[in-house]
């Protein structure tokens, strides 16, 4: 047979909570902008969805310079949700993405339970957008985040007030800066979640010891890349044997074989994050990669490996 | 249109202290390039380094499709930038950014300082092609730290060098011998790049005669295209929102930004 024949036969598509991807490749929120900025690099038709840029209710300008510095096999960041609001997302940033026909994931960011919804009632009136990812576990805002993420009860309250407001599939990222990793996704669960995001970033922290003072501006950043991979490994772990919720799995994956490790462990889909900025194709090359390892495995579809490695 | 290619690398030598150059074949990012962008480059297949790291355009062969960096040993990344070999292939995005705006007919004084000269070859290759009258001001801290100047002769270029050592040129800084030896009546437009405050002595120097300019800046960069927000700076203390070095700038018209 050849490949071309072989290939027709495996399905590589994924039903992430009701939201149809063509593919498990999913790109990280904060690290694909609005997907305009890597169209000259990637062919984003070939994504099974492009997750943007958190939004806010109002415009947010950020946090003070630097943002970003690199660590061993990864980077801190502290963005501080720089975004030009809701309304300027879905009337101006929208539209050039949604047209190219793939699943564009809003991801939101809430000052409080309310704000949650009116940002999920916002964009179930607008057309173009295939979920929403809450975020509740930026790490990098005083408000509107981390602390969402934390508190059993506030994640069930902030996920039952979206589901209220939408009939799009609802997705709430996870912290990873938790002792019970569980407990929250069992909350959200609760709540009514479609789906778990899983894991954003750890918080963490780099040094200049030359003018003896934090290097980012924000003081504290969240961890990203390979150097979290194992940590977001166990976590999907852990929850996928507790919780019957499909998993969007990322932390470090930037070859076929990390996307495999996450959804062998449970991730039914992943998502790719600080791996755009080293190699702008990597969503193109796991897609098509994984693609290989299942027709290779003599496997009828993708499906077939989620969760195999969980003992 | 940016591209994502694989460069061929033809030589990689030090040219000084610290200081290398690389040409590298990519003739459609070659054809696409203009002065003041940047390629961004990844110096190995590890994860340590992970990122990619920003580089300006040295200078460009359109005819051979061929790119030219200069850069200085800085850390781990151009360590192992300095380790390529011809007939390895480098990973190279580019060219990203908004570069210089290209004035014609003009009288222009280029000001770099250390490795911040490195945009201004392609540059004065550029503005000489345009009938401008262009004078390099190249400063540094020792000559051998510093790159030949006989590629900006080459060009047709006027280039003084300064050192802070006297051991080429004038000695001290190269803003210094700007302020002596040029007539701000008979210049029209200035570019730099190179430290901040050698950046901020050039602007307030053209203010204090009415005329502008355009400044190179730099920011810490993971994805170059303006996709992470990481590069982000604030041009006045007092703007509210955020420019992004990488794909706003790295150049900026001298009166927007406040040098530090
Ligand atoms: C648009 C742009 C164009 C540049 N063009 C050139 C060039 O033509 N030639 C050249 O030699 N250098 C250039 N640089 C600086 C160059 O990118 C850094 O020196 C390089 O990334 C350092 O990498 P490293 O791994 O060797 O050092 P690291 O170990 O990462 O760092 C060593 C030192 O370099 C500084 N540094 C690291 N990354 C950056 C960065 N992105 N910007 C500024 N400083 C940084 C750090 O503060 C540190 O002190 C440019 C930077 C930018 C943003
Ligand atoms: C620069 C940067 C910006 C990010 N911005 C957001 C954001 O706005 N919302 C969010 O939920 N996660 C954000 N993240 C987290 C990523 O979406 C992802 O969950 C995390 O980086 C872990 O995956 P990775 O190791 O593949 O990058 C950001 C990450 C980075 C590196
Ligand atoms: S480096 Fe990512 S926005 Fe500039």
């Amino acid at each position: 047979m050849t490949k071309e024949a072989k290939q027709v036969l495996v399905d590589m598509s994924v039903n992430l909570g009701g939201m149809k991807m063509q593919n498990p490749i999913a790109v990280a929120s904060g690290t694909f902008g609005y997907g305009r900025e890597y169209q000259d690099f990637v062919d984003i038709s070939r994504i099974g969805a492009v997750i943007v840029k958190g939004t806010t209710l109002e415009e947010r300008y950020g946090n003070l310079a630097p943002r970003i510095y690199e660590t061993p096999a990864g980077m801190l960041n502290a963005i501080g949700l720089e975004n030009p609001g809701i309304d300027v997302f879905l009337n101006d940033y929208l539209p050039s993405l949604s047209q190219d026909g793939v699943n564009v994931v809003a991801n939101i960011a809430g000052n409080t339970v309310d704000e949650y919804a009116l940002l999920s009632r916002k964009i179930d009136k607008h057309p173009g957008i295939a979920g929403i990812e809450l975020n509740i576990s930026c790490p990098n805002v005083k408000q509107g985040g981390m602390q969402f993420g934390t508190d059993p009860e506030l994640v069930k309250q902030v996920v039952q007030a979206v589901k209220s407001e939408t009939k799009l599939p609802v997705i709430p990222k996870l912290s990873p800066n938790v002792t019970d990793i569980v407990s929250i996704a069992k909350a959200a669960r609760d709540g009514g979640a479609d789906a778990l995001s899983m894991i954003n970033t750890l918080m963490g922290m780099a040094v200049d010891i030359e003018r003896k003072r934090p290097v980012l501006g924000n003081i504290f950043g969240g961890l990203s890349g390979p150097a979290i991979k194992p940590v977001a490994l166990r976590m999907i772990y852990q929850v996928y044997k507790e919780v019957d919720l499909p998993i969007l799995g990322g932390g470090g994956i930037v070859n076929t074989r990390d996307a495999l490790e996450f959804i062998l462990v449970g991730a039914s889909a992943v998502s790719i994050g600080t791996g755009n900025f080293v190699n702008p194709a990597i969503a193109e090359e796991i897609a098509q990669g994984l693609e290989n390892y299942v027709i290779e495995q003599g496997l009828k579809g993708i499906n077939e490996l989620v969760g195999a490695a969980v003992l | 249109m940016p591209l994502s290619a694989k460069g061929l690398v033809i030589s990689n030598q030090q040219v000084g202290r610290d200081l290398w150059e690389m040409e590298f074949l990519a003739p459609g990012m070659a054809a696409e390039s203009k002065p003041g962008q940047f390629v961004h480059i990844r110096v190995g297949d590890d994860h340590d380094p992970l990122l990619r790291r920003p580089l300006s355009l040295y200078d460009v062969d359109q005819n051979l499709g061929s790119i030219t960096l200069l850069y200085k040993i800085a850390g781990r990344g151009t360590n192992l930038l300095s380790k390529f070999e011809a007939d390895q292939l480098l990973d190279v995005m580019g060219p990203l950014g908004r570069g210089f705006t290209l004035v014609e007919g003009r009288r222009v004084i280029l000001v770099g300082g250390g490795v911040g000269i490195a945009p201004l070859l392609f540059l004065a290759r550029e503005l000489q092609v345009r009938q401008n009258e262009v004078t390099v001001l190249y400063g540094g801290s020792s000559s051998d730290e510093m790159c030949s100047l006989d590629r900006f002769v080459n060009l047709g270029a006027g280039i003084m060098a300064a050192t802070l050592d006297g051991s080429a040129g004038f000695r001290g800084l190269v803003t210094d011998m700007m302020k002596k030896s040029i007539d701000p009546l008979s210049i029209d437009y200035f570019y730099t790049c190179g430290p901040e405050p050698m950046m901020a002595a050039v602007a307030e120097y053209a203010v204090q005669y009415g005329l502008a300019g355009e400044v190179s800046l730099e920011e810490y960069m993971a994805c170059g295209v303006g996709a992470c927000l990481g590069c982000a700076r604030k041009l006045k203390a007092s703007d509210n929102a955020y420019v992004k070095i990488c794909k706003d700038g790295p150049v900026f018209p001298m009166d927007a930004v406040e040098l530090r």
